[in-house]
């Protein structure tokens, strides 16, 4: 490898993707230009996201995230109380608030505990990482999926179908969504095929947010396929005799990738944001379970007298999101072809 | 330009048909899909079999969604009749019903309910155009520089702060601890001091989130445009940097940051839920929530429709102002 030699600035690297813009997924161009050594823009990114420093450290936050929701009942059965454990005894039966300083931290409840019931705020903050990461990435998933879908479709096929799509994406964008999930969960039933309480809201969740989430992906989808379904070489493809399905597939989404995975990692903390209003609402997943917003909305009438309880799902919140976002800010500028940090 | 104008406000008028209906239809095919009765949902668990078929055929919940779709959306515009047991009520346009739960007039809630959601929202607006924008000029001019790291890591930390908990972190520091500020809403025609304070907080929270937005969407814009061609001609050809800045570079800059003040204005001005649930403010948001915690469905229908409403009028204000900051564009 000659990598020392394509370091040596970013110009350099910025005319790498430049010349050969339709690198990705096409094997004919790796072989041509052995003598120089092409990077390929995926390669090109990785470098430029290992030096960003911010970008690493979102991303070692979201992994120690994602293992705390993987190994919650490890961690709280090593650190915590199980979740859904009253202890009256460390709360002040006047007041409702908890007996110790500082919301009743100590080495025994490392969080403090809730207010008027005693539950342990440790364990319902790793419990609530698990609601909050998989409604997060499944919505996005869903999201993604969608948008790609018919925004492929609108772009590529464009006529009556880009129309009917467009016209589709923009009432979704008017719609009004917390209004409009909230009313939906309240008439939501209990149980749903085969589904309990829980399932039943996490599943909605995952289907609203991801169902409101499409339109966003799906203009940027649509706009990029719009501007290269007119290139040369899908021109060459279809000369070639390449049917529609295999250009989508071959020539097309390989062209995709960078922009949805941009999008896809910068969706997350939005969903996370959306997941947390929504419990805060009360729309989220049904008490017992914990999720973090719920626990700010339970705060809302406590926190004048124990601030402890309010803090500490917000920060939860905004340690999460902050790392998604330092994570998929990097993700986009090393994955953008005209960036140069 | 006036084919153009009628040609949106078409679509702009089919757009908000689609919401109600969709809106009203997760009211009574939800519930039929799984097997409950809409009219017993609306009239409260206990109430007896003889009136809940009284309201059902009262409301008209017995008719088919399509007629009510059509009745509920004439009513705005013609009034409406309710005729149950004997006696007519007149509802007069622009008629959105009665509330199930108060009875009372959803427009008149409506009405009480605007000032407090409009003042709250433009007073933030006002607040973080200026201060995300310029945020985000100078950070693009200074890039790299310790004032544009600085920014652009508050920015972010701002982007990822739930509006709900920055609103508790407010009131929790600013009015319980320090006693800064008051605690509740007052109108404007009552006291302007007392208006001015109890919405301060609200102002700088919400202000505080969209001007993160907004500095980092000037400062990618900036950045993008200060890049382009004619930047670099309007340099060449000698003209002073605070006229490329301030003419050339300002004005492609505000044309996407313009597009989605729009739309978060016409959001927000729809109802700021979660603000306004954190502060307790009795706006439109509120009147959302109330709705839908109480299943009010006339209330959740109005509240949906204005919201929907100000998004798209919102949308179309701005799409009609382009044609006027931006002169690439031209309405056709």
């Amino acid at each position: 490898m000659t990598a020392p030699l394509h370091e040596t600035s970013a110009g350099e690297a910025t005319a790498t993707v430049d010349g050969a813009p339709d690198a990705p997924g096409t094997p004919d161009n790796s072989g041509a230009s052995k003598a120089i050594e092409g990077r390929s823009p995926w390669k090109i990114a990785w470098t430029r996201l290992k030096r960003d420093k911010l970008a690493l450290a979102g991303a070692f936050v979201v992994v120690f995230l994602i293992l705390v929701a993987i190994f919650a009942p490890v961690i709280v059965g090593l650190l915590g109380h199980p979740p859904d454990e009253f202890h009256e005894d460390q709360i002040d039966p006047l007041f409702g608030t908890p007996i110790g300083s500082w919301g009743g931290v100590s080495s025994d409840f490392l969080f403090g505990v809730e207010p008027v019931n005693g539950r342990d705020v440790f364990s319902r903050i790793v419990y609530g990482a698990r609601i909050s990461l998989l409604v997060a990435f499944l919505a996005a998933v869903f999201a993604v999926f969608l948008g790609t879908v018919l925004g492929v479709i609108a772009g590529y096929f464009g006529g009556w179908v880009d129309a009917a799509l467009s016209r589709v994406m923009d009432v979704m964008l008017a719609f009004p969504q917390l209004l409009f999930t909230i009313a939906l969960v309240s008439v939501l039933p209990n149980e749903f095929l085969g589904l309990d309480g829980s399932g039943v809201r996490i599943a909605a969740l995952v289907l609203v947010i991801g169902f409101f989430g499409w339109p966003y992906v799906g203009r940027i989808v649509r706009g990029q396929t719009l501007s290269l379904r007119n290139r040369e070489y899908v021109e060459a493809a279809q000369s070639l005799g390449a049917g529609r399905f295999y250009i989508l597939r071959r020539e097309l989404l390989p062209n995709l990738l960078a922009p949805i995975m941009v999008y896809a990692t910068l969706m997350i903390p939005t969903n996370i944001l959306t997941e947390a209003a929504l419990s805060f609402l009360g729309a989220g997943v049904k008490p017992p379970t914990a999720s973090w917003g719920q626990m700010l909305s339970t705060a809302i009438t406590t926190y004048e007298s124990d601030p402890l309880f309010m803090v500490i799902p917000g920060l939860a919140i905004f340690i999460t999101v902050l790392a998604f976002n330092l994570f998929g800010d990097g993700v986009r500028d090393a994955l953008d072809p005209k960036g140069s940090r | 330009m006036l084919a153009y104008i009628i040609r949106r406000l078409f679509a702009v008028v089919v757009m908000l048909l689609v919401v109600t209906l969709v809106t009203l239809s997760i009211f009574f095919l939800i519930p039929k899909m799984t097997g409950s009765d809409p009219a017993a949902m609306f009239v409260g668990k206990q109430a007896d079999p003889a009136s809940i078929e009284a309201i059902r055929q009262k409301l008209g919940l017995d008719e088919p969604i399509l007629v009510q779709f059509w009745h509920f959306v004439s009513g705005i515009f013609v009034g409406r009749d309710y005729t149950g047991g004997g006696d007519t009520i007149h509802c007069a346009a622009p008629c959105f019903g009665y509330s199930f739960r108060t009875e009372q007039d959803v427009w008149t809630m409506l009405v009480d309910a605007f000032p407090v959601t409009l003042s709250m929202v433009v007073g933030a607006a006002v607040l973080w155009l200026v201060l995300g924008v310029s945020t985000g000029v100078v950070s693009a001019l200074k890039r790299g520089t310790v004032i544009d790291r600085a920014a652009m890591i508050t920015a972010l930390a701002g982007v990822s702060l739930p509006i709900f908990f920055t609103a508790m972190l407010a009131m929790l520091v600013f009015r319980t601890q320090l006693h800064w500020v008051d605690a509740s809403y007052v109108p404007i025609t009552e006291s302007f001091g007392g208006w001015f304070g109890g919405l301060l907080l609200p102002w700088v929270t919400l202000a505080f989130l969209y001007a993160a937005m907004y500095a980092r969407l000037t400062r990618a814009t900036m950045l993008e445009v200060l890049g382009e061609d004619y930047i670099r001609t309007a340099r060449a050809k000698g003209l002073p940097e605070p006229v490329v800045l301030g003419k050339h570079a300002m004005r492609s800059t505000m044309t996407p940051i313009l597009t989605i003040f729009g739309m978060d204005l016409g959001a927000l001005i729809g109802g700021a839920i979660l603000t306004e649930t954190a502060f307790s403010l009795h706006g439109l948001g509120g009147l959302a929530i109330k709705g839908v915690s109480e299943r009010d469905l006339p209330l959740i229908l109005a509240v949906t429709l204005i919201t929907a409403a100000c998004v798209v009028i919102a949308n179309l204000v701005v799409d009609l102002l382009y044609a006027v900051i931006d002169p690439r564009v031209r309405l056709a």
